[in-house]
């Protein structure tokens, strides 16, 4: 066939991906997979460097005092605003302050948060998790629906399914998360007519459970919130797997593998689906980058104690080495996810890398 | 045809791991459906114990003593110590706290306390007189224990504990004040071990020993903090069996949380939610005089105390006819009734009506009433006339154009901003409207015409009455002072000189009152209303509740202990049901096994075609 004699055809994507895994990377192909890694690799930790030197004079550029707003409207005497700047560091020259810094940051110490009077590093630990489990559950969430709705969309374009689902999408995507989170707080948690209060008004946990109750009740605070996230978000993975599918629709491999005799599920699964993800994971991995951010507005109407809220009034302050750490941890997640996904590709599109 | 023929696969039953798959799914579906009234009863009542949570939204920035700046940092604080006097509910005048009684030499600078016997710790030892002593030296000498409280030590020259119950504080100045030192008087056996008090927060070990009538049991950031009612309280434990400030970062929620029941209390309610709650069932809403006052400021010329000039204030505002004119022209009933929608006070004198020792207001001759045709006169005769655009332009030719400051993330500073807009404009005057979420650098730097001021006031109005003297200024343009305007008026500095050294409390009232009426002539700060404590509770889990001041006040936020200490449960607030399943359990019953019922068939419809495709 003359498809499969081409090198930038489909059909020979497919070959390479039927092929066993053991025998995809020979010698030559496995070493420039490794060149490519440590191209990658090392643009990473450029990245990362550039964020840590950013992340210093970023903020100092912001307006704002922070021992000035912090003890805005408190009886505070002279001394005490000038011993809080010396505690601070903040009576040091900027290059002082930026080699105290960038010394601390190499050694992992992010500083201490002028108005929590801790260290940024186990601010940041404390909130993580939470931001991480709301965040994470609603990208793998909406990630699998946008996936699995935006196929069907493609494969029956045009159709009352499509048309209803992509209308459906676009709808909710437009709808702003923290109006549609207290409609569902208003009608799921306090309940409305016939619907009855189910789920908590907001938190993580009602407290005294523990074990596997505990689990339970985390996941029963989540409902609400990862449903909001999901409703407002898996539009965009909806319509890129959409478009992307609908691109490889008229590919002539196709053809081949109806031909062959393959259900309809079959080919739509197994020939193009694959061959139309690489956009579709690119997002997901951006999208996973976002997840040490969290998101604000529903960990704000979902009282989640997140990292989102950190930043928020982190940056009200300013809170110099707070924001900073935070900077450097969200912009670091996503140096590490778009490193992920670029040792990905490859895996997925051999052409890639090559 | 391979769709005709059922394969093995299909034939065979389906694999034990998904089967066990399927099972947790549903298990963990439906414990979470069932969730809900157990949720509401644990909040409600553990076990029969009653609780009272309360609604809250600021992040605590510590809980030692030495570090809290924040309210609802203090506010725990004044649960879990007792202070040396506290302030009496009814009037806020100081009362007996740790220290029973008090007296001052004749120089004014010694002050004797003596120190309650019946003060015990949590752990059980005695409060005595050295623990407050070493609270007091400890802020004085270490500048980190200094963070929260040094202004309150800053003009203390030697502390002592002669005798476990007397306690000797001798001031370098004389100091009116002494009987509203808000320092939570911590236990030294306890804190002597504390190293480094920068670092220190007090939020890792629980119980934390404390003498106050609530004992602090837990907190987990932005989620909550528990305290448990101290038995031993002297003035006698608190009648709930737990206090909760439960987070919600997002009003609307917490009083959705509210009518669900899943609070007793909301604060700092909008009008909108204070009247949506208004016809809710058990629930009462506390719409009680407050203590802030809101007013418009005009930058005097911002000064140093070295004498350098700064910032960029519009020197039309020196005038003080443009200033009278400029407040005439503002209609404060309008505003109270339009932006406040009723929950507020009429502005009058600097210092709030329910600080009834102190409140004072201007007599009717000297009072600027609105009048916007007095304020034209006044204008006229400043010198800024009206031209042919409608516009006043001063001497100089120049339009007179002011701009004003106000806070971002207030809504009534936004809507406030426009009224003054539309009644300037009317005067000729062009308003240009800055409204930010950083108002302090700007502010500080005296880069403003006018802004919107506000500041709670405390039942002894030293620290509000302090930030318009002279000496509040920074000492250089680029230092931070702790002045609220730039005011220096040498006449309004010795009265406050005075008020200060004056241990009578009707003539320091009388000296206060007669500052308060000095601010008014100067005209720099203009009052335009007391917003109030809009707050709501439930009366179906609290059945009653101490507001301060008494007669009507406001429960979260009090210069006190009172309100969450004398709280009473309502009787039926532990009688939540714990039997049989309710709507929502059924319903969300029903909800998980839809879901479930649909995720196994599409397991299933999922493996047969699998299946067919092997064929």
């Amino acid at each position: 066939m003359t498809t499969a004699s081409s090198a930038d055809t489909p059909a020979v994507v497919t070959e390479a991906r039927t092929e066993p895994r053991g025998r995809r990377f020979t010698a030559g192909p496995a070493l420039a997979y490794l060149r490519y890694v440590g191209g990658k690799l090392a643009g990473a930790v450029v990245s990362l460097f550039a964020v840590l030197v950013t992340s210093f004079f970023l903020f100092r550029i912001i307006p704002g005092d922070p021992v000035r707003t912090m003890t805005h409207g408190r009886q505070v005497s002279a001394e005490q605003l000038g011993s809080l700047r010396s505690q601070f560091g903040l009576d040091l020259p900027l290059w002082q302050q930026f080699t105290h810094y960038c010394g601390g940051a190499l050694t992992g110490d992010l500083g201490t948060s002028y108005q929590f009077h801790a260290p940024v590093g186990s601010l940041i630990a404390e909130k993580l998790p939470a931001t991480l489990l709301l965040t994470g559950t609603a990208v793998v969430l909406y990630s699998a629906l946008g996936i699995w709705l935006g196929t069907r969309s493609a494969w029956h374009s045009g159709g009352l399914g499509d048309r209803f689902h992509t209308g459906l999408a676009l709808t909710l995507w437009s709808v702003p998360s923290f109006w549609l989170g207290l409609l569902l707080v208003i009608t799921f948690s306090v309940g409305t007519g016939p619907v009855p209060g189910l789920f908590p008004t907001g938190g993580m946990a009602s407290g005294d459970t523990s074990g596997f109750a505990y689990v339970l009740d985390v996941a029963h605070h989540m409902v609400l919130p990862v449903l909001t996230l999901v409703a407002v978000q898996y539009a965009q993975t909806l319509l890129v797997m959409r478009s992307s599918l609908l691109d490889e629709m008229g590919g002539d491999y196709l053809t081949t593998a109806r031909a062959k005799g393959l259900r309809d599920a079959a080919v739509r699964r197994r020939h193009a689906v694959p061959n139309a993800l690489l956009p579709t994971v690119t997002m997901l991995f951006i999208n996973l980058g976002h997840v040490a951010a969290g998101s604000i507005l529903v960990e704000t109407v979902f009282s989640w104690p997140g990292l989102g809220g950190l930043f928020y009034q982190a940056l009200s302050v300013p809170d110099l080495p707070l924001v900073q750490g935070l900077f450097v941890v969200f912009a670091g997640a996503m140096i590490v996810m778009n490193l992920l996904a670029d040792l990905l590709y490859p895996l997925l599109d051999p052409r890639v890398g090559r | 045809m391979a769709r005709t023929v059922p394969s093995r696969n299909a034939l065979r039953p389906p694999r034990p791991g998904r089967r066990v798959a399927i099972g947790a799914a549903a298990v963990a579906l439906l414990a979470t459906a069932v969730l809900p009234v157990r949720g509401a009863v644990a909040d409600d009542s553990k076990g029969g114990e009653k609780v009272l949570t309360v609604a809250v939204s600021q992040s605590v920035d510590s809980l030692s003593p030495f570090l809290a700046q924040r309210v609802i940092s203090t506010s725990v604080h004044r649960l879990m110590y007792e202070y040396l006097t506290d302030y009496d509910a009814g009037d806020g005048h100081a009362v007996p706290g740790l220290a029973t009684a008090w007296n001052t030499s004749p120089d004014k600078l010694t002050w004797t306390y003596t120190i309650r016997r019946d003060a015990k710790w949590s752990d059980g030892r005695q409060v005595t007189a050295d623990d407050a002593a070493w609270t007091f030296n400890k802020t004085m000498t270490d500048k980190g224990a200094a963070t929260a409280n040094g202004s309150f030590v800053a003009n203390f020259k030697k502390v002592t504990a002669p005798g476990p119950t007397t306690l000797v504080v001798e001031l370098k100045r004389p100091q009116a004040t002494m009987t509203a030192l808000d320092v939570p008087i911590v236990p030294r056996h306890v804190w002597e071990k504390v190293g480094d008090f920068t670092r220190f927060n007090n939020d890792r070990r629980f119980p934390v020993v404390g003498d106050g009538p609530f004992v602090l049991t837990d907190y987990k950031v932005d989620q909550y903090i528990k305290l448990r009612p101290n038995k031993t309280f002297w003035r006698g434990a608190p009648q709930f069996d737990e206090l909760v400030f439960k987070y919600y970062k997002d009003n609307d929620a917490a009083v959705a949380a509210l009518r669900k029941g899943e609070v007793s209390f909301v604060s700092n309610l909008t009008p909108a939610q204070a009247s949506s709650l208004k016809s809710a069932s058990h629930i009462k809403v506390n719409d009680a005089p407050g203590r802030r006052f809101f007013a418009l400021a005009a930058n005097p010329g911002a000064q140093s105390k070295d004498g350098t000039r700064f910032g960029d204030g519009n020197p039309a505002l020196l005038d003080p006819r443009v200033r009278r004119a400029l407040f005439a022209s503002v209609d404060r009933t309008m505003l109270v009734d339009k932006v406040f929608q009723g929950h507020a006070v009429e502005g009058e004198g600097y210092i709030p009506p329910r600080f009834a020792d102190y409140f004072w207001k201007p007599a009717a001759e000297q009072r600027i009433a609105y009048d916007p045709v007095e304020a034209a006169a006044l204008l006229d005769a400043a010198g800024y006339r009206t031209g042919a655009d409608g516009r006043r332009t001063g001497k100089d030719g120049r339009p007179l154009g002011l701009r004003l400051l106000c806070h971002a993330i207030d809504p009534n500073d936004k809507a406030v901003s426009k009224y003054l807009q539309e009644w300037w404009a009317k005067l000729g005057i062009g308003l240009t409207v800055d409204c930010v979420d950083n108002v302090t650098d700007p502010w500080m730097s005296g880069e403003y015409d006018l802004a919107l001021d506000g500041y709670s006031v405390s039942p002894d109005p030293d620290y509000v009455l302090s930030i318009h003297t002279c000496a509040a200024r920074p000492a250089t343009p680029r230092a931070t002072g702790q002045t609220d305007d730039f005011v220096c008026d040498r006449p309004f500095d010795e009265l406050y000189a005075k008020q200060l050294a004056e241990y009578d409390t009707a003539k320091r009232a009388d000296l206060v009152k007669r500052m308060e009426s000095r601010l008014y002539d100067t005209g720099y700060i203009n009052v335009m209303a007391y917003p109030n404590a809009v707050e709501a509770y439930r009366t179906d889990q609290i059945e009653s509740i101490t507001t301060m001041p008494e007669a009507a006040g406001n429960i979260y936020g009090q210069d006190g202990y009172w309100s969450w200490w004398s709280a009473v449960p309502a009787s039926g607030s532990a009688a939540k049901p714990g039997g049989g399943p309710s709507a929502g359990v059924v319903l969300g019953i029903v909800a998980g096994a839809i879901v479930l019922a649909g995720a196994a068939s599409f397991v299933v419809l999922r493996r047969r075609v699998d299946a067919d495709d092997r064929e």
